[in-house]
């Protein structure tokens, strides 16, 4: 058994040393006052936070984090503070106390309410015995999805992600109303002040080889994501981060030419068009709102090949399976459109220039 | 000997491990942002390699040695690119390097201009840092 | 375990890059901090695969090593050029027949 006892004893330690990890850096940026740093060690935060999901073993929502809390957040974060200062303002100690007294308890506060929790990963716990199991034993059966996290995202809880998917869609359009669609963005002649001849030759031939690469890999992970971690959430974002890199390295206008922000703003409206369409269409059908087993008449499902997914003898859920892809499709539009407008609003905002820290 | 494969991906993993905090120590102890590129930079992309050729063993011929690879490709491009990106947009900024600086540089430079004279086709020798640019000022 | 010994090698390095992070006196080296330190993550989200049995993880590496390179430009460029829109490259010249101009 000593192989057993230290693997637990691994696996504790690197849960403690990544819980250290977080703690320095949440200190570190509590107190540093220039925010690039902060910002940078916020990504990194979420990094490590990246890392301790997939020590708990739950890749879906590892990849989330990662892609969304690393890559997109920064960026937009930098946006951010493109539009405002660079350097927070210093903040006397006694203005800090009355705030820390309250963390300080509210914290206390969930540490004990935490203590009554059942241990993780305990099998007889209520959310582990009752609705989990049951989702563990008939998810793929119901739904023909091998990944689970898929099937309740996208067939038992489809509600919850259309209301989250209209959420960021919701999300873009504020930010696309309050900051502008990009269009003050400088002519792509106009390079930095003081930049003569290619420097960044090495930089253009990477982000030329990378950018398809990025956006094949993002329908990589769309596609792959009934059978393994992913989905629409995820290429969405690594779509988006696809035409970001071609806009800093190319430049905003070239990519507004290439992905105009009409466009992006039509694709994000088209996401949850089609999301709600599928469900509406259950309706007609004589189902109920995203109620999959009526996504196909009768008619129609009989002319579905048998062997469209390569097993002509099992029975198939086909409206399961479409229903999963189309929505699934319209989240990948919507996200993807909405992380581009947001890029598109904070960067097209900016006024450019020297660096000035 | 196919036995002894997970042993030997094992091991070149920890030499990759290896490597990589090698370089991490140098990025600590370095004195200049230039040279911790350079430590940062060769020992991730090397000590990834091995570790990824590490774990092709272990995993022998499947999908996921496929995977595997791409990842290596991935971080061989990416990897070396940021660093050439980071060095150079910190050189054009005027970082001045921990040994001598640009202006001292520059007149080595104009020196060895002077001595060799107007020269005609390609330039030879000591690269000079580039045209002298508006936004470089003496630091 | 070998691939344990090499995950908690990965991690002690990871912590020195949020030292380096922390410390270091130019942005430059944060950025080339947090640059590596997603580097070394790749390795760790492969290897923790590669422990727990689950090679699904690979996918989320593969991403993290495209996305941490497009997070360091972006940061790069923020800090040098203050600004996220202005091209890095001067714009290539255009063919005879193409509409161009801005």
């Amino acid at each position: 058994m000593s192989g057993a006892i230290s693997f637990l004893d691994a696996n504790l330690a690197i849960d403690l040393a990544l819980l250290a990890m977080l703690v320095v850096l949440a200190a570190a940026i509590a107190m540093t006052r220039k925010l690039l740093a902060a910002i940078l060690l916020m990504g990194v935060y979420s990094l490590v936070s990246a890392v301790w999901l997939v020590v708990m073993d739950a890749p879906d929502v590892a990849f989330t984090e990662a892609v969304v809390g690393a890559g997109v957040s920064t960026i937009v974060l930098l946006g951010a503070i493109l539009l405002t200062r660079a350097e927070a303002e210093k903040t006397g100690w006694g203005r800090l106390i009355a705030p820390a007294l309250i963390a300080v308890a509210t914290g206390a506060l969930l540490v004990y309410a935490a203590l009554d929790l059942p241990s993780f990963g305990d099998p007889t716990s209520p959310a582990n015995a009752y609705v989990g199991r049951t989702y563990l034993e008939v998810a793929s059966r119901d739904t023909g999805a091998a990944n689970v996290v898929t099937a309740v995202l996208a067939s038992y809880r489809g509600f919850d992600t259309l209301g989250e998917t209209t959420v960021i869609f919701a999300a873009g359009v504020g930010v696309a109303l309050a900051l502008g669609f990009g269009e003050r963005a400088a002519p792509a002649s106009r390079l930095m002040a003081g930049a003569t001849g290619d420097h960044n030759v090495v930089l253009r031939v990477a982000a030329k080889l990378l950018i398809p690469i990025i956006a094949l890999f993002a329908f990589y992970v769309q596609f792959h994501g009934d059978l393994g971690p992913g989905g629409g959430f995820q290429a969405g974002v690594i779509l988006a981060v696809a035409v970001i890199l071609h806009a800093l390295v190319f430049g905003l206008r070239e990519t507004m030419t290439a992905v105009k922000p009409s466009f992006a703003r039509g694709v994000a409206a088209l996401g949850v068009l089609l999301y709600s369409g599928i469900g509406v269409v259950c309706i007609v059908n004589g189902g109920g709102f995203l109620d999959y087993g009526h996504l196909f008449t009768a008619e129609i499902e009989a002319q579905i090949p048998p062997g469209l997914l390569g097993d002509p003898g099992a029975t198939h859920h086909w409206g399961q399976h479409f229903g999963i892809f189309f929505i699934e499709l319209g989240v990948l539009f919507t996200v993807a459109a909405t992380m581009v407008t947001i890029f598109y609003g904070f960067a097209g905002r900016s006024p450019g220039g020297e660096a000035k820290l | 000997m196919t036995d002894a494969l997970p042993l030997v991906g094992g091991g070149l993993a920890i030499a990759g491990v290896l490597l990589v905090l090698l370089g991490a120590i140098g990025v600590l102890r370095f004195p200049d942002v230039y040279t911790r590129i350079h430590a940062a930079s060769i020992t991730d992309t090397g000590g990834a390699s091995l570790m990824i050729l590490g774990l092709c063993l272990i995993a022998g011929l499947s999908p996921i040695t496929l995977k595997l690879v791409i990842a290596w490709a991935f971080i061989m491009v990416t990897c070396p690119a940021a660093a050439h990106a980071l060095a150079n947009a910190a050189f054009s900024s005027g970082h001045s390097p921990w040994i001598g600086s640009f202006r001292i540089m520059r007149e080595s430079d104009e020196q060895a201009a002077v001595q060799t004279g107007p020269q005609t086709g390609p330039q030879t020798g000591p690269k000079k840092p580039g045209p002298k640019k508006p936004g470089l000022q003496k630091q | 375990m070998l691939l344990l010994a090499a995950a908690a090698g990965l991690m002690i390095a990871m912590a020195m890059m949020i030292v380096r992070a922390i410390l270091g006196p130019s942005h430059y080296d944060r950025i080339l901090a947090a640059n590596s330190f997603g580097a070394k993550t790749v390795l760790l989200i492969a290897v923790i695969g590669f422990v727990f049995g689950r090679p699904a993880f690979l996918d989320i590496a593969i991403s993290y090593a495209l996305i941490n390179f497009v997070t360091t430009i972006a940061l790069m460029k923020f800090f040098r050029y203050r600004s996220l829109e202005a091209p890095l490259t001067p714009p290539e010249p255009r063919g005879i027949g193409e509409a161009g101009g801005d």
